[in-house]
């Protein structure tokens, strides 16, 4: 590391060479820039206490947790938490929430937002264009617990959809939509979509501004229709993004999200809208059992790390920029 | 000439014309789809509560009234935490800020011999987290609880967001700050006189998913702060009232029960005060995002590119 930025830095601070000895090199720059040490190292102890620190609560997981005691009065169980967990058959239905919620997440995320993209840069009236962008980032803004109060209302017994489902015949009477958790998927995945699906389309049209125009000009002299330039000339060019942000999603696969699931769902569909990381608030922080809860975040952060590095990899791999 | 204007004749098939019509139509499907539920809620919210139970109200009230907007800002709680929730948005924005940008600075000085140990440590941290129960039992041991501390301290530094601002400073012409330097300013004084200056496009980008990220945060309060009414924010009030309301089987009879409960004369009812504070949450960020957008659209584009 140091042998590689060496050139670049005589230039600006000439003196030292790499045949100084690492160690009074590195303490002598050190001192010389001492300011930039004292601009960072504080942010370094903060770094380290708030996001280092808490991996060390990792061993409560081992541990038989009581919070009224100390450290060393705690009781080691070794893997007991994990196997609790393992064999409690609501955690693999927790886990399948997770992955069916990440999954409809994803799938429904890109297609919506490529779709819209598209359709967006076909729009020929600039002005226009921009004020629909406008409109569609706006729930993107807002925060999970208004939207989860305007989702609430939407598809309360009064609300727009039943009244809407009732007029078109589809319905006989008003639907308890968020009571039941057979609907709960569905509704969670629209509502995703319902929020971000504007600014998901954010990178797509980036990408798709760097497109040739000369190719759109080339086809449309060849005599392909909209449907073909598309095809032909604009989805191509947006493979890349498509393939990194697809990579990279599936990296998160284990983060579904928490707060939409939280605040939408009840005791009716918490079959359903239960996931790891309200599994995780429940057993910890309603009934104290740290111990297990930690357990169970650990497999979730474990799993992730692994999913994450292989995607970043993969994504090396193939010569795209990483996104972090 | 000829070729583009043959060009646009094609362009103009029918073909193409029922295309750009279903395009624009849909559009406008998709913007109402959006705009709906935030007119309703103002409908809602403007209009007489025991009326609103009756539903039928769209995008109009149909008895107009400010009673609900009244409620609320009579209300002590809320109005405290309208406080509270102002207050972190502003100084929790200024505080990271400036510590992100000073870090940002650090690593992007190229001789700076700790730049990759402080970048790496700091990139690490976005592959893995503590958890929920590490980090409230840190925060517990901090003595952090029911503070106001712990809606600034802990989200101190965005490490996206330190990406951003380290490409932007990255991209200044070199010679500014080497004129600086050679005037005689240490480097905070060139921090502070040169580059936040000359960063204020990527501050501003940042300030706002900052200030946005604040002001729309509820979990933290709920997690560290929810037995201190006095440092409850807006979003965690209103997150109360959705949990009322979500868990009784339809808002009817919640309104009855809250109706009820105070003596059946009132003049409010949860669902009329859900649609008010629902719209007080999002008016500051409906007011302030869309001439702010493509600073966000900036700092999308550009901290999701460089590495």
């Amino acid at each position: 590391m140091e042998k590689h930025t060496e050139p670049v830095i005589q230039t600006s601070r000439g003196a030292v060479t790499a045949q100084t000895s690492g160690l009074q090199l590195f303490l002598k720059r050190l001192v010389q820039q001492k300011v930039l040490v004292l601009m960072s190292v504080p942010f370094l102890l903060w770094l380290f206490v708030f996001k280092y620190v808490p991996l060390w609560g990792w061993l409560t997981a081992f541990q038989n947790f009581k919070p009224h005691k100390s450290f060393s009065e705690q009781k080691w169980v070794g893997f007991d938490q994990f196997k609790i967990l393992f064999s409690d058959e609501s955690f693999y239905r927790i886990l399948r929430n997770t992955f069916v919620m990440s999954s409809i997440k994803l799938v429904l995320g890109f297609v919506t937002a490529i779709t819209l993209a598209i359709l967006l840069n076909e729009l020929r009236n600039i002005i226009f264009k921009r004020v629909v962008q406008t409109i569609s980032y706006l729930p993107h803004f807002i925060s999970w617990v208004v939207a989860a109060s305007i989702v609430t209302t939407v598809l309360s017994s009064e609300g727009i959809i039943n009244v809407l489902f009732m007029k078109l015949g589809l319905i006989d009477g008003p639907v308890l939509w968020l009571g039941k958790g057979e609907y709960f998927w569905g509704i969670l995945g629209i509502t995703e979509v319902w929020k971000d699906v504007g600014w998901n389309t954010i990178i797509y049209l980036a990408a798709m501004s760097t497109i040739d125009p000369s190719q759109y000009e080339a086809a449309e002299i060849d005599g392909a229709n909209r449907f073909q330039r598309i095809w032909s000339i604009t989805l191509p060019g947006l493979k890349p993004v498509i393939v990194i942000l697809l990579i990279m999603n599936l990296g998160h696969i284990l983060e579904a999200g928490f707060e939409p699931q939280y605040l939408l769902g009840n005791g009716m569909t918490a079959d359903y809208s239960d996931n790891l990381e309200i599994f995780v608030l429940k057993w910890g922080m309603e009934q104290s059992n740290f111990s297990l809860a930690t357990a169970a975040g650990m497999f979730k952060t474990v799993v992730s790390f692994v999913f994450l590095v292989s995607a970043n990899t993969i994504a090396k791999k193939m010569g795209e920029a990483r996104l972090y | 000439m000829s070729k583009s204007s043959a060009a646009r004749s094609r362009y103009n098939s029918l073909q193409d014309r029922i295309f750009d019509t279903l395009n624009i139509i849909f559009m406008l499907c998709l913007v109402v789809v959006t705009l709906y539920p935030f007119l309703n809620m103002l409908a809602v919210s403007l209009n007489d509560a025991n009326d609103a139970v009756r539903g039928g109200i769209h995008v109009l009230p149909r008895m107009l009234t400010w009673e609900n907007y009244e409620y609320v800002f009579g209300e002590a709680t809320i109005f405290h935490s309208m406080f509270i929730s102002g207050a972190r948005a502003v100084i929790g924005t200024i505080v990271s800020v400036f510590c992100t940008a000073m870090l940002a600075y650090t690593v992007s000085r190229q001789e700076f011999v700790l730049k990759k140990f402080v970048t790496i440590a700091f990139i690490m941290t976005m592959y893995f987290s503590g958890g929920l129960i590490p980090n409230y039992l840190l925060i517990r041991d901090l003595g952090m609880l029911n503070t106001f501390e712990v809606y600034i301290i802990p989200g101190l530094i965005g490490v996206f967001n330190m990406i951003v601002i380290r490409s932007f400073i990255e991209g200044l012409p070199e010679g500014i700050l080497e004129s600086a330097r050679i005037d005689g300013a240490g480097e905070f004084i060139t921090f502070i006189r040169v580059v936040l200056p000359l960063t204020v496009p990527a501050l501003a980008t940042v300030s706002l998913f900052v200030a946005v990220g604040q002001w729309n945060s509820w979990f933290d309060v709920f997690l560290y702060n929810s037995s201190n009414i006095d440092l409850s924010t807006l979003q965690y009030e209103l997150m109360k009232i959705l949990q009322t309301t979500n868990t009784s089987n339809s808002s009817q009879s919640a309104a009855d029960a809250f109706a009820g409960a105070q003596g059946g004369v009132t003049a409010v009812t949860p669902a009329s005060i859900r649609a008010t504070m629902t719209i007080v949450a999002s008016v500051p960020i409906i007011i302030v995002y869309p001439f702010l957008q493509k600073y966000f659209v900036k700092g999308m584009t550009v901290g999701g590119v460089k590495g």
